[in-house]
């Protein structure tokens, strides 16, 4: 945790000038970094910085065109990902890779079941159980190795892959943005085992998007930009805000940009009594046009679910939606939209986009009548125009729309093909949930310009998102959800500042004290 | 964050090294008519026959029926589910339509609306058990593969209990002439069957690729969850193509009752393997999401001219099945290859 004898210990894995280049184009300048036992080294930087690339060579998916790595003051060039692990180097993933039709030991022990004897090979079951029930004491979880991993909930997901790291002894252990589908009380376990981890003299290398997070984990920051070092040092002598100006390569003043209008009169979206149990208890709520409505909650509040329910994915028991003065009665997603709704959901991949298709296709998706010429064949000039002129609204990094397939777009650039594809119908109600989730600073910025520009065309947006700062920042009011129930509703206060009670709101979110304040987030918002 | 951002394709893409360009072809629409071409000018030398008018006046009326009903399998292909129950519509719309226009016993015998009735209560056959696999498939959540399993062996079944009341052999012959002409009729010189195949390819051609329809159905077979989101009646595209394969495996069953000129519960029997493998071999995934009319086309005249070949060349029926069953397996391999490829890309 501390700096006290930096000079002495020589670093457990020091790396110099590594490049690396895909088809001839150089995606990393000469990255170094180094990393002394017992320490986290936080690596920050945009979609598309390096970040990546540079952990698969650590990781020995990739091998480098040039520079060098020393493991324990030994050279170190993995040929493949099997050798990476043998020489110490754990790496979590962002999607876990657990089986979850498997028990907890048999995803520990998938790569090499123990045998009884040479002669018999039968698993020995004792001796895994034995084991896992070590591991799984390591990373203070208590549950049984038998324990399915379906039934597990994210964050014991996560712990069970570190357990597994953990069982091949690892030198050092990479996080990949391990906090995104993380419930705060899952966050706070995960940053106490880090801290056992570090103190066991294991090396933490951690990649976050969340820079709270990597403040109050890491003890140092290395920050990449464009496939080369933008800066660092140590946590002490950095600042959020001074991490964005090396991420972004210029200083950000206001993450949040200015509105210019106030919310309208006229109710835009009215939910009555809406419940569904064990999902939704009496929620009621309205927005106005040109509202911002923040919905803070944590995961399994039933945030999304509300969502879903009044998008009519999900059914309820009971109660009453009306858009625009006119009622939404058994919503299916044809009438929510009809009605004048879009739908922004938390998981683009699997839910938001076709992958597989082209930036045109799946912007038009929503509106194919609109794009129909003669006979009501989709006329593809139509398209193609709609498309070019809609990936101007939003910035999209690219105009070849039909050429274009969505796989092949950054983070950032896929949600805006979803924002551009609800856009297109100029809905009257939308709801993004989690809309910046896993996008990068820049692209956070496009999503908050692009809300803003949809308030002050009178849309009511329902705004769902895990990061309060970004509630605070660009709500009008913010509910609060925990349970299913509503439990508050906070009005911004008018003049500068913050706007909102940080810790009131996070107080009814969670419906405990919150335990720990994270640090340098005033100073962004 | 992908490691090769699109430019650096883009860049590749222009230099094409001799593993891009096999890449290309392998990816291309026309990969399966260059297959064509290839085979073709290998067993020309065997069997010069092959390039005669006759040997390819009678590989168009083989193609003709196969190719209608594949275009069917190709809609259920495309939303990334299967269709076995087409050759068990074929037999029972032969059946059902020979029934109602046999002279002898007919329920429309005489009448001149024999033929149009027998036609109508076809197609009525094929929209009604594509619509029970679509409402099982949908409603049920039943796999289409069991579905179209079970509804294959209860019409087989079915066409041949029905047979038994109408004739006392083993199929209902006795049609009218007016039916007959279909398969050996002609307009200025184009056989009808082609009329009708053409015509059925060139609607369904413009409904994937151009309707509002086309796009909903794409939409379903890549991502069925995200089509939801989006709108899409995703039950309602399901059940449509199953309804359209159905109506073209009637389509199937009117040329082939016309052909034979007896309405057989066991006519197309063995087609099955012909058509799903005809729009495989195409290049329609299996996994959904992609596939052309044009593709099936290509498809269809690769498997008919294999069948040709092989039967000019005197193949046994047992080496022109290894032959067919190769053939297949190796574009479904293929078919994996293309999504490998497409992934890199």
């Amino acid at each position: 945790m501390t700096d006290s004898h930096p000079a002495r210990t020589p670093p457990l894995l020091e790396v110099a000038g590594l490049t690396k280049s895909f088809f001839g184009v150089r995606v990393l300048h000469g990255i170094g970094y180094s990393l002394r036992a017992g320490e986290a080294l936080g690596l920050v930087g945009e979609n598309g910085s390096g970040k990546s690339t540079t952990m698969n060579i650590l990781g020995g998916v990739h091998q480098p065109d040039g520079g060098a790595m020393l493991l324990d003051s030994a050279p170190y060039a993995p040929a493949g990902p099997g050798e990476a692990i043998r020489a110490g180097i754990a790496f979590i993933h962002q999607e876990l890779n657990l089986f979850p039709n498997l028990t907890i030991e048999e995803n520990l022990f998938i790569d090499g079941f123990p045998r009884r004897s040479r002669l018999i090979p039968l698993i020995d079951r004792a001796a895994i159980r034995r084991r896992t029930e070590d591991l799984l004491a390591q990373v203070n979880l208590d549950l049984k190795p038998g324990t399915p991993v379906a039934r597990l909930s994210q964050g014991e997901r996560q712990l069970v892959e570190i357990a597994k790291a953990l069982g091949r002894s690892p030198k050092v252990i990479i996080f990949d943005e391990p906090t995104t589908s993380l419930t705060r009380r899952e966050v706070d376990r995960l940053f106490a085992i880090i801290a056992r981890l570090k103190a066991r003299g294991i090396g933490i290398i951690y990649i976050s998007h969340a820079l709270e997070d990597v403040m109050t984990v890491c003890d140092h920051v290395t920050v990449l930009r464009d496939g080369a070092l933008a800066g660092g040092g140590r946590r002490q002598d950095l600042s959020v805000p001074a991490i964005i100006a090396m991420m972004v390569g210029r200083s950000i003043d206001t993450v949040f940009p200015p509105r210019t209008v106030r919310p309208r009169a006229e109710e835009a979206l009215v939910v009555e009594d809406l419940s569904q149990p064990g999902v939704a208890e009496a929620i009621s709520f309205s927005i106005r046009a040109g509202e911002v409505l923040g919905l803070a909650g944590l995961m399994g509040s039933g945030r999304s679910e509300l969502a879903r329910m009044i998008f009519g994915l999900d059914r309820f028991a009971r109660g009453r939606i009306s858009v625009a003065g006119r009622p939404l009665e058994n919503p299916t997603p044809i009438t929510a939209m009809e009605a004048g709704i879009a739908f922004l959901t938390e998981d683009r991949r699997s839910e938001g986009l076709l992958m597989g298709f082209s930036v045109a296709e799946n912007m038009v998706l929503t509106s194919l009548p609109a794009v129909a010429g003669a006979l009501g064949l989709v006329d593809g000039r139509k398209v193609v125009d709609t498309a070019v002129s809609m990936a101007r609204t939003v910035h999209l990094s690219t105009e070849k729309v039909s050429d274009t397939l969505v796989k092949h777009l950054s983070g950032g650039n896929q949600q805006k093909v979803v924002i551009g594809k609800w856009l297109l119908r100029q809905p009257a109600v939308f709801i993004l949930d989690e809309p910046t989730r896993g996008i990068d600073v820049g692209a956070k910025q496009e999503v908050y310009r692009i809300i803003n520009q949809l308030v002050e065309r009178g849309s009511a947006v329902l705004l769902i998102s895990s990061e309060i700062e970004e509630l605070i920042g660009l709500s009008d009011r913010i509910l609060t959800l925990c349970r299913g129930e509503l439990t508050g509703g906070f009005e911004r206060s008018p003049g500068p500042g913050p706007g909102f009670d940080r810790e009131a709101i996070m107080t009814a979110a969670t419906g405990v004290a919150v335990a720990r304040t994270r640090t340098g987030t005033r100073d962004v918002a | 964050m992908t490691a090769v951002p699109p430019v650096d394709v883009e860049r590749a893409r222009a230099r094409p090294t001799g593993h891009l360009r096999l890449a290309r072809l392998v990816l291309s629409e026309y990969f399966t008519l260059v297959l064509c071409a290839l085979y073709l000018a290998a067993v020309y030398p065997f069997v010069p026959e092959m390039l005669t008018a006759e040997v390819a006046a009678n590989v168009l009326s083989d193609m003709m029926p196969l190719l209608v009903v594949a275009i069917g399998q190709t809609f259920v292909l495309v939303i990334a589910g299967i269709d076995l129950s087409v050759t068990a519509i074929i037999s029972m719309a032969a059946v059902v339509g020979a029934s109602v226009m046999t002279g002898t016993g007919g329920y429309l015998a005489g009448s001149p609306l024999a033929v149009p009735g027998a036609i109508l209560a076809m197609l009525l056959v094929g929209l009604a058990i594509g619509a029970i696999n679509g409402l099982s498939v949908t409603r049920l959540n039943m796999p289409s593969f069991i579905v179209t399993l079970a509804t294959r062996m209860f019409f087989a079944g079915a066409a041949i209990w029905y047979t038994t009341f109408h004739s006392a052999s083993s199929s209902i012959a006795d049609l009218p002439a007016g039916f007959t002409a279909i398969a050996e009729g002609d307009v200025l010189g184009v056989p009808v069957t082609v009329l009708i195949a053409v015509a059925v390819a060139v609607a369904a051609h413009l409904t994937l690729s151009r309707s509002r329809l086309g796009r909903h159905i794409y939409a379903v077979g890549a991502n069925p969850k995200a089509a939801r989101i989006s709108g899409v009646p995703v039950a309602r595209t399901i059940l449509i193509t199953f309804m359209i394969s159905g109506a073209c495996a009637a389509i199937t069953s009117v040329m082939y009752v016309s052909r034979m000129q007896t309405g057989s519960p066991i006519v197309g029997e063995n087609i099955l393997l012909d058509v799903i493998g005809a729009v495989v071999i195409g290049g329609t995934s299996l996994f959904g999401g992609k596939g052309k009319v044009l593709w099936t086309v290509f498809g269809v005249l690769f498997l008919v001219l294999l069948d040709t070949s092989m039967k000019l060349l005197g193949a046994s029926l047992f080496a022109i099945f290894i032959i067919k069953g190769g053939v297949i397996l190796l574009a479904a391999m293929i078919d994996t290859l293309r999504h490998r490829l497409m992934a890199t890309r």
